[in-house]
């Protein structure tokens, strides 16, 4: 019996630590902490006798990330400071358990920070688990991005042995395979081309087709189709499709409902670390939609770090809610700790169904964006009228700059609420009016 | 991770499915060293070791000539200023053979070190996104600095021709202590780039340490100006026996180094063992914290 089994996990969980300061720890601050302990101590005492201030500051929020650090502010008697250390963690898994058999395709959803990823990087063995166990019954391939080690001054065709090898892949193997590789890259006349010459788009393609072509019982991956063009995507998907048939064990991490959808029979849907639900996809994707929807978030208040400089600061959108055909205002601060160039920044708008509705491009006419290391870079952004059909509209931020190329998925959320004043007659329901609300008038 | 026993034991219950099987645990506090894994994954090693080597001199102009001009003039400059100006004695040996027979382990060594030592957080992306024996990372960037020592070392012997020094038998030697100049880099890589991950102050730390261990090192100078009574501890430094190694293998008038070298080797031993259950102890959080 227990054989058709793939995957068995049981009370997986991961701890994480929170807090940017604490990550690039210097050898400067352990030393300065170790030697100021002492005085913490002592002023600690003196608080006790002065009364009831410290305790106080040990329960304010905002000391939190000092807690580690010699801060004055900081809680200083070691009771705070214990509960702190433990409140400066985050379960990015808590107690996760599930069996996949033998040619599953599974999916896994959940908002950003459910944990999905981090489940992936455990099953694949990058990171170890905090707690609690997995057995897995096959080679892992895992697809965590597309491609990994690629290195812009060798060859297509070194590139593809390298990465091949990083992969897991033998050389023997990568032989045998590397025509077809090229083929489903369609890099035929630039494989002996430096990689740095290569268009974002062979780039993305040659790496997907190295990854597509392991052979390993299990498949992982990640987010990977959000990349390269709508045809490409097809051809993945495809690609993905393929495999699977071939009895092939797939695990499927994908912000993109419909590919869900379509290529797995059931999924696990992640939230907050937790599984909070398991079965058909098709169930699965609707729940997941029906939640999605309660998400109340307007301006993002915390800096977000895109890339090891370039930082977010702050994206917001008034006024959110919004009426439908009403103007819109979209506000965004980046900064970089160096200088930097940005060759494509770009606002992503899609609908609750993971449809891409549009996209505002960032760009300067000159084609890129520089920042010059002080200072940030505001965007404002003026939209006449949103048009679209009253729902939940969803922001995500592309980045393609000398530091990072990424997406960022589902920053904000957009309330887009019905213009009702406009209407003389009773509509028909939101989803059998499509997307856009054209502004028309009738004469009969 | 699996490490290797519990792969083991996996194998001898699962007999009967040719699946191989890995367990994902918590960290349990014994490491092994990890080196049937290595090996299992040696063709990685082969890859990143070739792509090092592959793009280091890519868009340079003089290309490999740089393997060649780093210990040269590094030559030229010690023989003028120690070996004309200051009369530093070079045991009977015309100074610049003298001073280019001990730069070559010497460049390898440097060369090494600090490329292991940054080779964990320049792999950063590799390391958060695929699984692999994370010792393939160092090893690879301490073999990447033979080539530039082949290179260099066409030009030793030429010298050694031009002054009409001929190798004795103490040259099949040799190979021994290019390893040994190797396994001094990746022990004290292996520390350093584990401590890297965590402390970014280290790669400020290894410039300084690389100029230190120089001076520390009889490059410039021969051992024998050391009194012997401090010579065993002399030997702490287990580049010294390198060093001496090379000169006493190449060019066959220096003395052979007897309790230096012995002192040196059970030093690199003691560095190389420790470093590696240290970089296996440190191994699973290099993703979580790179």
């Amino acid at each position: 019996m227990s054989s058709d089994i793939a995957i068995r996990c049981e009370g997986l969980s991961k701890r994480y630590r929170i807090g940017e300061q604490e990550r690039y720890k210097a050898l400067r601050d352990v030393i300065a902490d170790t030697v100021a302990a002492p005085f913490r101590r002592l002023r600690s005492a003196f608080a006790k006798g002065n009364g009831n201030a410290d305790a106080a500051s040990s329960l304010s929020p905002s000391s939190l990330p000092f807690a580690l650090g010699p801060s004055p502010l900081g809680p200083s008697n070691p009771q705070s400071e214990i509960r702190n250390r433990q409140s400066n963690c985050i379960w990015a898994l808590d107690d996760v358990s599930f069996e996949i058999k033998h040619g599953d395709v599974v999916g896994i959803i959940g908002r950003n920070g459910a944990g999905k990823s981090t489940l992936l990087k455990i099953l694949s063995r990058i990171t170890k688990p905090t707690k609690g166990h997995a057995e897995i019954h096959g080679r892992v391939g895992s697809l965590l991005e597309v491609g990994t080690g690629f290195h812009p001054e060798l060859t297509g065709r070194e590139n593809i042995y390298l990465n091949g090898a990083i992969l897991g892949m033998r050389k023997g193997e990568i032989d045998r395979k590397f025509d077809e590789i090229v083929a489903f890259a369609e890099v035929e006349k630039f494989i002996d081309t430096p990689v740095k010459r290569y268009s974002s788009g062979m780039h993305v393609r040659l790496a997907f087709a190295v990854a597509a072509h392991m052979e390993t019982e299990i498949l992982l991956v990640d987010e990977v189709l959000a990349v390269g063009d709508a045809e490409f995507q097809k051809k993945c998907l495809g690609k993905i499709g393929d495999v699977a048939r071939r009895g092939r064990t797939v695990l499927f991490v994908s912000h993109d409902m419909s590919a869900i959808r379509l290529l797995c029979a059931c999924a696990i849907r992640l939230g907050s670390g937790r599984i909070v639900g398991q079965g058909p996809a098709k169930e699965q994707v609707e729940d997941y939609l029906k939640v999605a929807k309660n998400i109340t978030a307007i301006k993002r208040r915390e800096p977000l770090r895109l890339g090891s400089n370039l930082q977010l600061n702050n994206f917001e959108v008034t006024p959110n809610a919004t009426i439908s055909g009403a103007p819109l205002q979209f506000m965004m601060e980046l900064e970089s700790a160096v200088p930097m160039r940005i060759n494509e920044l770009a606002v992503l708008i899609h609908d609750s169904l993971g449809r891409r509705i549009s996209i505002l491009d960032l760009r300067s006419a000159d084609g890129c964006l520089r920042t010059n290391g002080t200072g940030s870079l505001i965007f404002e952004v003026d939209v006449a009228s949103f048009p679209m059909v009253e729902g939940e509209y969803y922001l995500t931020l592309w980045v393609d700059s000398d530091d990072v190329t990424a997406e960022f998925r589902d920053l904000l959320s957009l309330t887009v609420i019905d213009d009702a004043e406009r209407r003389e007659l009773v509509t028909y329901p939101p989803h059998a009016r499509g997307s856009v609300e054209l502004d028309y008038r009738v004469r009969v | 991770m699996a490490n290797s026993q519990s792969e083991i034991r996996a194998a001898q219950l699962k007999a009967s499915a040719d699946l191989p099987v890995f367990f994902i645990k918590p960290e349990s506090g014994l490491a092994s060293l990890g080196l049937k894994e290595l090996w299992e994954y040696r063709e990685l090693l082969y890859f990143l070791t070739w792509r090092d080597i592959k793009v280091r001199y890519k868009q340079t102009v003089l290309g490999a000539a740089w393997a060649i001009i780093q210990p040269f003039f590094m030559m030229v400059v010690f023989s003028l200023f120690f070996g004309r100006l200051a009369h530093v004695p070079s045991d009977g040996i015309s100074y610049p053979v003298f001073a280019y027979c001990a730069l070559l382990p010497w460049q390898l060594f440097a060369h090494s070190l600090i490329e292991s030592s940054n080779s964990l957080v320049a792999n950063e992306r590799l390391i958060t996104k695929v699984y692999f024996p994370r010792l393939v990372v160092p090893i690879s960037a301490v073999l990447g600095g033979l080539i530039d020592f082949a290179i260099a070392f066409v030009i030793l012997l030429l010298m050694m021709a031009y002054y009409g020094i001929a190798p004795t038998w103490a040259v099949v030697t040799l190979p021994a202590f290019i390893l040994f100049a190797i396994a001094t880099a990746l022990g004290v890589g292996l520390w350093l780039s584990a401590l890297n991950v965590k402390y970014r102050d280290v790669r400020y730390t290894i410039t300084f340490l690389v100029q230190f261990w120089l001076f520390a090192t009889p490059v410039a100078y021969a051992s024998s100006i050391v009194p012997e009574r401090w010579r065993p501890l002399y030997g702490l430094n287990p580049m010294s026996g390198v060093v001496e190694g090379f000169r006493w293998a190449l060019l066959g008038k220096s003395p052979a180094p007897g309790v230096l070298l012995g002192v040196s080797i059970t030093v690199v031993i003691l560095i190389l063992v420790g470093g590696l259950l240290y970089f296996r102890r440190m191994e699973a959080e290099f993703a979580d914290v790179v």
